[in-house]
C-alpha cells in the first residue's frame, strides 16, 4: 500500500499527501501520441536501465508495470492510490509506471510527455517532495537528452507544462472551511494567485468528503521554488484559517458537532449498505472529530487508510474479486465495520 | 419505437440533424440520450480543444485568423499545425521551432508575457546557464557602480568577460 496512505505524516490532520511532478521529453523523439509501439519500447527502455543501472539501491526497489500487462481492476487500484493517471492507463500499448517499492515514486513512461516523474509523501513535506524528485531528474539526466529551449524551458507535448514542467499538489481536508461555507472566499482567493482547487476522487466528483486538491497552474516564469513557496505560503494560510475554525465551531456549536460526528461514527460501524459517496462523507465527520479529541479509538493513519480502501478498485482487490455495484456498497459497509 | 442505441428502451427523444442538406434523424431513449450528450461535452469541452480554440482567436482585433497557418508541417515529424489545432498537443519538440510564430501568442495567453527562469539541464542547457550568471553578474556590476564600489565592479567586470569568452568558444 502507497506510503501516504499508510503513514501519516507532518499536518496529517489536515494535509493528506504531497506530491511534485515534474514533465519531461527525450529530445528528438515524437511526442508519445505519435509513437509506435516499437519507439515507444525504446523509450520505456532507456528510462528503466537509466534509473536501473544509475544508482545501485535502485536495481532492487524500482519494478517496472506495463499497461499491457495488468488487468483494468489493477490500473484502476494503481490509479487510486495515486501512482498513475488516468491518461498513462488510456494510453495501452505503449504506457508504462516503474515504481519504487514505498510507492513514494513514480515515473510514468509515455503518458502525454515521455517522462512525469512523480513524488508523492504523506502529510505536508513540498521541500521533502521536490528534492526528491529534483534528485531522480538529475539522474535520469546524466543518460537522457532532454528537449529544452533557452526561453520555453523544458519543452512538452501541451503548452500548458512549459517552462519547469513543474506540477506541485496537496491534498486538504477541509470540513470545517467547507461546513461554515468560508471555503468559497479560498477558492476564491486561490484563484487569484494563479493556484487551482479540484476535488480528490476524478473530475466532476464535487469535493467528496470535504477533501480539496491545490495546484499550480503556471509553469512557465517563475522558478521551482517560487512555485513551492507559493503553495506552501497559500496551504499554510488554509490550514490556519481550517484549524480556528474548527475552534471556534467546537465554542459556538459543540453540541451540533458532536451529534453530527458520533452519528456518523455510529452509522459507519453499524450501516450494512454503504455507498462511496455517503462513505466518503461519513468518514470525513469521524476524521473532524478524531483531530477535535472528540473520537479517540481510532487513529489517524486507520482513516486515511479507510478512504483509499473504499475505492471501487481498491475494495474488489481487498475482496479479490470483481463486484457489482450493489455487492460493492454491501462488502464497502462489510469492510468498514471490519476496520473500525 | 425503439432506442436505436439501446434497442430496449422505448424512444423518448427525436434528433433531427442537417449536414450539407443531408437530414439525418435519431431516436433514442432518455437514457442513451444523456449519455451521447454528456460524451459529446466531454470531447468538445477538454483542455486540448479548449486550448485549440484559442490559438487563431484575436480578441483585439475582433475577428478569427480563420486559415491562417494552414499548410504548415512540422519537418521532422509531420504534424501539421491544422493537426495541433484539433489535438492540442504538438507532436515533438522541433514542432515549437517550426510553429514558433504561431505559438508565441498562446504560450502568452497560458503563462503571460514570460521567459523560463527555472532549474536548466546540465547537459543541453550548459551555454544557457552560463548566459544566466553572466546577466546576474551584470545586475550586480551595475548595483556596485552606483554605490561606488569600484574594486568590487573590477572585479566582476573581469568575471563576466572571462564568462563571455567561454560562451563565445562554445
Amino acid at each position: 500500500m502507497a506510503k501516504w496512505i499508510k503513514e501519516a505524516g507532518p499536518q496529517s490532520d489536515i494535509v493528506l499527501s504531497t506530491r511534485v511532478r515534474l514533465a519531461r521529453n527525450f529530445e528528438g523523439k515524437s511526442f508519445p501520441h505519435q509513437l509506435n509501439s516499437e519507439e515507444a519500447k525504446e523509450i520505456t527502455d532507456t528510462v528503466f536501465n537509466t534509473v536501473r543501472l544509475g544508482n545501485e539501491s535502485f536495481e532492487k526497489d524500482f519494478k517496472l508495470i506495463g499497461m499491457d500487462g495488468i488487468d483494468e481492476l489493477e490500473q484502476l487500484n494503481l490509479l487510486e492510490r495515486h501512482l498513475v493517471s488516468p491518461d498513462l492507463i488510456k494510453n495501452t500499448g505503449i504506457a508504462s509506471v516503474l515504481l519504487n517499492t514505498e510507492e513514494t515514486l513514480s515515473i510514468l513512461i509515455n503518458e502525454e510527455d515521455h517522462i512525469r516523474i512523480q513524488c508523492l509523501l504523506p502529510g505536508f513535506q513540498l521541500q521533502e517532495a521536490w528534492d526528491t524528485a529534483n534528485n531522480l531528474d538529475d539522474l535520469l539526466e546524466e543518460n537522457i537528452k532532454y528537449a529544452f529551449e533557452e526561453q520555453l524551458g523544458y519543452l512538452t507535448a501541451c503548452p500548458t507544462n512549459l517552462g519547469t514542467g513543474i506540477r506541485v499538489s496537496v491534498m486538504l481536508h477541509l470540513p470545517a472551511l467547507t461546513l461554515t461555507g468560508h471555503i468559497q472566499g479560498v477558492l476564491k482567493a486561490a484563484g487569484q494567485v494563479g493556484l487551482a482547487i479540484r476535488g480528490i476522487y476524478g473530475e466532476g466528483t464535487d469535493f467528496l468528503g470535504h477533501l480539496y486538491q491545490l495546484s499550480n497552474q503556471v509553469t512557465l516564469g517563475a522558478t521551482e521554488q517560487e512555485i513551492i513557496s507559493n503553495i506552501k505560503d497559500v496551504t499554510t494560510q488554509v490550514i490556519q484559517n481550517e484549524r480556528s475554525l474548527r475552534e471556534q465551531l467546537m465554542m459556538t456549536r459543540k453540541l451540533e458537532l458532536e451529534d453530527k460526528i458520533y452519528r456518523s461514527y455510529g452509522i459507519l460501524k453499524n450501516a450494512r449498505i454503504m455507498t462511496r459517496k455517503e462513505a466518503m462523507t461519513l468518514i470525513s465527520d469521524v476524521k473532524l472529530g478524531m483531530a477535535l479529541g472528540l473520537v479517540e479509538d481510532i487513529s489517524i493513519e486507520k482513516l486515511n487508510e479507510l478512504i483509499a480502501l473504499i475505492q471501487p478498485g481498491c475494495l474488489q482487490k481487498h475482496f479479490g474479486k470483481e463486484l457489482t455495484d450493489s455487492e460493492r456498497d454491501f462488502k464497502r459497509s462489510q469492510l468498514i465495520r471490519e476496520m473500525l | 419505437m425503439l432506442c436505436q442505441e439501446c434497442n430496449k428502451n422505448q424512444a423518448t427523444v427525436h434528433l433531427t440533424k442537417v449536414v450539407q442538406g443531408r437530414k439525418a434523424e435519431m431516436h433514442l431513449c432518455d437514457v442513451c440520450a444523456k449519455d451521447k450528450q454528456s460524451k459529446s461535452f466531454q470531447d468538445s469541452f477538454s483542455i486540448h480543444n479548449f486550448l485549440a480554440g484559442l490559438l487563431d482567436i484575436n480578441t483585439e482585433m475582433g475577428y478569427t485568423e480563420g486559415n491562417k497557418g494552414y499548410g504548415l508541417v512540422c519537418s521532422k515529424c509531420n504534424t501539421s499545425y491544422q493537426n495541433f489545432k484539433e489535438a492540442g498537443k504538438l507532436g515533438c519538440n522541433h514542432c515549437y521551432v517550426e510553429f514558433k510564430d504561431k505559438l508565441n501568442h498562446l504560450v502568452r495567453r497560458i503563462h503571460g508575457n514570460a521567459a523560463h527562469t527555472g532549474k536548466i539541464p546540465k547537459r543541453s542547457g550548459g551555454i544557457i546557464q552560463l548566459k544566466r550568471e553572466v546577466k546576474h553578474l551584470k545586475l550586480a556590476l551595475d548595483e556596485a557602480v552606483k554605490k561606488q564600489e569600484f574594486e568590487k565592479a573590477v572585479g566582476l567586470r573581469d568575471e563576466i568577460k572571462a564568462l563571455e569568452a567561454r560562451i563565445k568558444d562554445m
